[in-house]
């Protein structure tokens, strides 16, 4: 299709940026960008008849990852080694 | 608070029914990775490529230094472990639960559904019938129209029957009447006959009358002891 209709997921590396450009980048838009994201999260691995430990540990593990990054200046000071 | 991460009614059949759940969710390799990720790198790098780039990339970090490891890792380590035992143990167990759960709430919404179809279907049978009991109208109506007709016919001939007793009994009347009057009048002219007749005799018809009886008497007791 178009390339300003298309997923994420099926933009090319070399159209990411014209994809990019295409979006509308505004309150309402990112605001409606995330919407569809967490929808379409749910209903692809939580909305389903039989669902596993996958749905709600892959929203666990992703917010590991962003504390640890929030943290990460703080973290960097309790170093072992201080030249890697 | 709508919950709106599902969007409902938000197209022109808002009222058709909602198409069920899938049945099973995006594949997730080791709970954590979808399988895109390892269908994405298949083609290059074969089945071992997201693996080599697991361990280079976690053999980078720690050798970087961008994780560190300190106390919420040992943490981190503990709680894993019981989190993965937990629910390789108790996972199907806890699905079959939850299945069941659901299955009730279906079989009790079809149920309704079911028993909601049932009603209407004997609706639509009494409906019916009720049409071919109107067919029947026609013979219900003559039956009453005969009904009618013949307490109508009854009641004239009671009528007639009242006004022809009453014209009989005013005639009866009449004629006793006239009965009364004439015997009346005929008892009346007796007495007053009676009386002047009594009256017309005198004392010495009277003493005649008598003198002549006994005479009688005599000769009828001679011809009478003459016969014994």
């Amino acid at each position: 299709g178009p390339l300003s209709e298309r997923p994420l997921m099926e933009v090319r590396l070399g159209e990411l940026h014209t994809w990019i450009s295409t979006c509308h980048v505004s309150p309402q838009g990112l605001l409606g960008a995330v919407q569809k994201a967490w929808s379409s999260y749910c209903d692809k691995y939580i909305h389903v008849r039989r669902g596993g430990p996958s749905g709600i540990s892959m929203l666990l593990a992703g917010y590991c990852l962003l504390s640890y990054g929030w943290n990460y200046q703080h973290l960097r000071r309790h170093r072992w080694r201080k030249y890697h | 608070v709508l919950h709106t991460t599902r969007p409902l009614h938000t197209t022109q059949q808002g009222l058709a029914p909602l198409p069920p759940l899938p049945e099973k969710g995006g594949e997730v390799r080791h709970g954590l990775i979808p399988e895109e990720f390892f269908q994405f790198l298949y083609p290059k790098t074969g089945v071992t490529g997201p693996y080599m780039l697991g361990t280079g990339l976690l053999l980078y970090f720690l050798s970087k230094e961008i994780y560190v490891i300190n106390h919420e890792t040992v943490a981190a380590a503990c709680i894993l472990t019981v989190i993965i035992y937990g629910i390789k143990k108790f996972g199907p167990e806890v699905a079959a639960f939850a299945d069941k759960l659901n299955e009730e709430k279906m079989s009790g919404a079809l149920a309704m559904k079911n028993e909601a179809i049932q009603a209407l279907q004997t609706a639509i049978e009494k409906e019916k019938k009720e049409q071919w009991r109107v067919e029947g109208h026609s013979y219900l109506f003559d039956a009453k129209r005969n009904n009618i007709a013949m307490l109508l016919e009854t009641n004239y001939r009671e009528r007639l029957l009242m006004v022809y007793n009453e014209v009989k009994k005013r005639l009866d009347y009449q004629v006793a009447m006239q009965n009364l009057r004439r015997q009346k009048e005929q008892d009346h002219m007796i007495q007053w006959v009676e009386k002047n007749v009594v009256q017309s005799i005198t004392p010495q018809q009277q003493q005649d009358s008598i003198a002549k009886c006994i005479l009688d008497l005599k000769a009828l007791s001679k011809s009478a002891q003459a016969a014994v």
